[in-house]
């Protein structure tokens, strides 16, 4: 099917007296265009530009002091590790995941599409105190994790686990979709041809899905770097152990250290940048592809 | 001859991929939740009970059910608008304004919210204008709606703009050609196609305002009885080891949550059974 | 090597797509396997390829019974309706897929694959585009490299699954008089699918009719052209006219007409219904014999040579077709609302249960 971009031939804001059937008068494609813009503006493109302005309002040198400052540099540290454990495993779960969901037909697939879209529907306080409420030092695994001298809350594997909850539907939601639409004919005919099941996936599956893959991976871990509420719960904010970057800037903010905060911020701030960028070429990539087929 | 055969699969692998889904989701959060929900029902119902009817507590339930109310309506009127414009009108940098629209999405709440309150603080550049008016956003209710506006604004764009560019042209000419006006058009014909899209999106924004945490706290202010949302209470309670009150908060929470994805289940499978 | 399909069947929750059906495809044979959408036909070429699994019987290839081999293993070729090429890879890459996917023991080498893909690209006319990818080809370019691609690993059996269907009349028509030619030359024994009787009639050796899963007929394209099995194979190939006739001694009568239906000797007065083509109607200007029936002309179509008539018996009020050479009915210097005479020339007679008197 062709879609609309083809179908209603969106309209130049100034235009000819004649107007097609479809359109309305120029005044009020302006004036909505207009409300839509402010919109964006007020809640988008200022956001945006307040953080990369406080970031760099005091030059490049006091940025780059305030990136380098050691707490910082291992709330970083500690970022980074923890998108390195979970988005890996995320990425392993959202393939085995859409594999399971879109190459085979078994009951009871609606109710598991929904449950893996739950995490994204638990407020991430909850999934912080979820937990908390097993393994922190009054919860139900406290005693015993305490007897074996293991730490999960106020320590990294708790940090790593709520983030791996809090980001598990991610990658799958990107792939489940994209696999459903493109069915399994393409894998079917690679077996006819003597491919084996990793053959298959490695030559034929996995280059039709790179790019949803792509932008699933780096979505995943935007938003693994950037969890805030689950981790401020399971965390304990230990300056230089478990403050990851987000928390690190909560610390530098209530400390009016806001310069310094947006500093940190704007590391962040560039890597949303970046998955939005490749978000949109992804779906650039899906435009032609679907133009190249309508021909 | 007939021999009945052991049921086997052609594409491999449903096993093995079937296996780790069930097994990583189990581990990682089937589990845990399931626990929690067990851990609440040790409490006796008049512990829960009076932890969940405290006055506090229903104060920021009516702030954060009040908020997302109000903040997922401003996204149903003003997303709708932002994928009418998008889908339908040629302007530039509409590309980038597309892309924008999942920032949101993508941006870590912490730094969205310090990006607000230090935009819509009265010594802020929206701020400063707005206290010429007499009105202030930070640190009142009015901040607590514009950062949940500000978290929930792609749901609603994102559910509305595929149906609008899969909208044939073919039914909005068949409209004109009858003699409808474009007002009457957009109310007969585009907007009952865009119904359940709206509707859903505007319960995902809904849900997720409700249980939005990072980039409230910093505009909000936070203060007992006038700013506090419901996910600020069971962070301090857990910090003051209140287990009982913060689990009893949170599983009102989890079963607002469940309650918002049954909803939504339901307003995709209607959407899908009228595209059908 | 032949195919034996013994006793198999298949059906997805309620709905039976495969009913208790043997049949064996000869060595080097070219069969259609022909019927209406939903008559299991694409279901038991998939069973056959191993891409379903039957619930009972046996597949065997070349009496090796193979019902438990992956389809990987089985060494099939197979054409999809939708091609199914491989839109990353080159048309190149895609005929070289099944070579280079072999274990290193039995893989070619290079240079051996490279040859072998060379030739087939020009067996099928299409070694020019071995660099392009499969959107900048045509719908039957697409499906040749299809076609080279299923060959390019030396498959026993080949398997073409409504290899024309998404075609154009033109590109369709082209296209299976290469396939037929393509099979003389390398006489694999194939089988394919369609819902196009014209299809299967000018392509194949052999035509296999189902419906509801079940075979109706099998036999050479003009056996089931001209005698068909049972009624659902009249209607299902080509345009046929129904006409209720009385059957008493071995004649068959409708109207003033007799014919001889010399099956149904011991029959007295029973109701039959004759199947007559609409070529085999003869029309007649004027009444020249006794058992032909009057009527008059409603609908004259020219369609290229051939003129089509749609008339309704002065009697019975029943609308016949007729199918005649322009040429013929220009002789006849009929036109629209002329009174004509017709007799049909040709018929077969069942009862009205459907069963077969006589083969």
């Amino acid at each position: 099917m062709s879609t609309s971009l083809t179908a209603t031939p969106p309209q130049d804001i100034s235009s000819t007296r004649w107007r097609r059937a479809t359109e309305e008068p120029a005044w009020i494609r302006l004036t909505l265009i207009t409300l839509a813009l402010t919109f964006v503006t007020l809640f988008l493109v200022l956001p945006l530009t307040v953080v990369l302005y406080g970031a760099f309002e005091r030059g490049i040198g006091v940025w780059w002091a305030a990136v380098q400052d050691p707490d910082a540099l291992s709330a970083i540290r500690l970022t980074l590790l923890i998108v390195a454990i979970v988005v890996p495993l995320n990425t392993v779960f959202g393939i085995a995941a859409a594999w399971a969901i879109a190459k085979f037909e078994f009951r009871g697939k609606p109710v598991l599409i929904s449950l893996i879209d739950m995490p994204f529907a638990i407020s991430p306080v909850v999934v912080g105190l979820i937990f908390v409420i097993l393994f922190g030092s009054q919860g139900w695994l406290g005693p015993w994790l305490a007897a074996h001298d293991l730490r999960i809350i106020f320590a990294v594997p708790g940090i790593v686990i709520v983030i791996a909850f809090g980001t598990l539907p991610f990658i799958a939601r990107e792939l489940i979709p994209l696999m459903q639409q493109q069915g399994k004919e393409e894998e079917e005919a690679s077996l006819t041809l003597g491919a084996n099941g990793w053959k298959t996936f490695w030559y034929v599956t996995l280059p039709n899905i790179k790019w949803g893959l792509i932008y699933g991976v780096i979505l995943c871990n935007a938003r693994a770097m950037g969890e805030f509420g689950a981790v401020a719960v399971v965390s304990g904010r230990i300056r230089g152990e478990t403050n990851t970057m987000p928390l690190h800037i909560e610390v530098l903010y209530n400390e009016y250290m806001f310069t310094a905060a947006f500093a940190v911020s704007s590391l962040l701030t560039g890597l949303a940048l970046v998955t939005i960028i490749i978000k949109s070429m992804v779906e650039w990539q899906e435009e032609r592809r679907q133009r190249i087929a309508a021909t | 001859m007939s021999i009945t055969l052991a049921k086997r699969r052609v594409i491999p692998g449903f096993g093995l991929t079937m296996g780790f889904t069930l097994l990583y989701m189990g581990l990682v959060f089937l589990i845990p939740v399931g626990a929690f929900l067990l851990y609440t029902t040790t409490m006796s119902w008049e512990t829960f009970w009076s932890a969940i009817t405290q006055r506090q507590v229903v104060a920021s339930y009516k702030l954060s059910f009040g908020g997302s109310l109000i903040a997922a309506t401003i996204n149903l009127v003003f997303g709708a608008l932002v994928a009418w414009v998008l889908v339908r009108y040629r302007f530039p940098g509409r590309r980038v304004v597309d892309a924008l629209v999942d920032l949101p999405f993508a941006l870590p709440t912490a730094v969205a919210g310090i990006a607000l309150v230090t935009l819509y603080a009265s010594t802020g550049w929206v701020g400063q204008y707005l206290e010429i008016f007499g009105i202030r956003v930070a640190y009142t209710q009015l901040g607590v709606v514009v950062a949940l506006t500000y978290i929930g604004l792609p749901f609603v764009v994102r559910t509305v703009q595929p149906v609008l560019e899969d909208l044939e042209a073919e039914w909005e000419e068949a409209s004109a050609s009858l003699g409808a006006g474009r007002l009457t058009t957009l109310r007969r014909v585009i907007f009952p196609a865009l119904l359940p899209a709206l509707l859903t999106g505007y319960a995902l924004a809904f849900a997720r305002a409700l249980g939005e945490y990072g980039s409230v706290v910093f505009i909000s202010g936070n203060l007992p009885f006038r700013t506090e949302i419901t996910p600020l209470l069971i962070v301090s309670k857990a910090e003051q080891y209140d287990y009982h009150g913060a689990a009893a908060i949170g599983t009102v929470m989890l079963l607002a949550a469940f309650s918002m994805l049954l909803v939504i289940n339901g307003l995709q499978w209607w959407a899908g059974r009228r595209h059908a | 090597m032949s195919i034996e399909i013994d006793h198999v069947n298949k059906h997805f929750r309620d709905f039976v797509a495969v009913d208790n059906v043997s049949l064996t495809f000869n060595e080097g044979e070219l069969t259609a396997l022909l019927g209406p959408s939903g008559s299991g036909k694409t279901t038991l070429l998939r069973i056959i390829a191993g891409l379903e699994q039957p619930d009972t019987g046996r597949i065997r290839f070349h009496g090796e019974d193979t019902t438990d081999k992956h389809v990987s293993q089985r060494g099939v070729g197979f054409v999809f309706q939708h091609y199914a090429l491989f839109k990353h890879m080159t048309v190149f890459q895609n005929v070289a897929y099944g070579l280079t996917v072999r274990p290193r023991q039995s893989r070619p080498s290079k240079a051996d694959i490279n040859a072998k893909v060379m030739h087939l690209l020009e067996l099928v006319q299409l070694d020019w585009t071995a660099h392009r990818y499969p959107h900048q080809l045509s719908g039957g370019q697409r499906q040749r490299i299809a076609l080279a691609r299923a060959l390019a690993v030396e498959p026993k059996v080949l398997l073409l699954d409504e290899p024309f269907g998404a075609l154009d009349a033109k590109v369709r028509a082209e296209l299976r008089r290469w396939l037929r030619r393509l099979h003389d030359d390398i006489h694999v024994t194939s089988v394919f699918v369609t819902h196009d009787q014209e299809e299967a009639l000018e392509v194949s050796d052999r035509v296999v009719v189902m419906n509801k899963g079940r075979v109706e007929q099998d036999g050479s394209p003009e056996q089931v052209y001209d005698t068909p099995a049972n009624p659902f194979v009249y209607r299902f190939l080509g345009n046929v006219n129904l006409f209720h006739a009385r059957l008493h001694d071995g004649v068959a009568r409708i109207g003033d007409i007799q014919l001889p239906a010399p099956e149904f000797h011991g029959y007295h007065n029973e109701r039959g219904e004759a199947y007559v083509r609409p070529h085999e109607i003869e029309v007649l200007a004027t009444r020249q014999h006794d058992d032909a029936l009057h009527s008059q002309i409603e609908l004259v179509s020219v369609i290229g040579p051939t003129v089509r008539l749609e008339l309704r018996t002065n009697n019975t009020e029943t609308l016949v077709h007729a199918e005649l050479s322009k040429h013929h009915f220009h002789s006849l210097g009929l036109k629209q609302g002329s009174d004509a005479w017709i007799r049909p020339t040709h018929s077969r007679i069942f009862l009205p249960d459907e069963r077969v008197a006589n083969g």
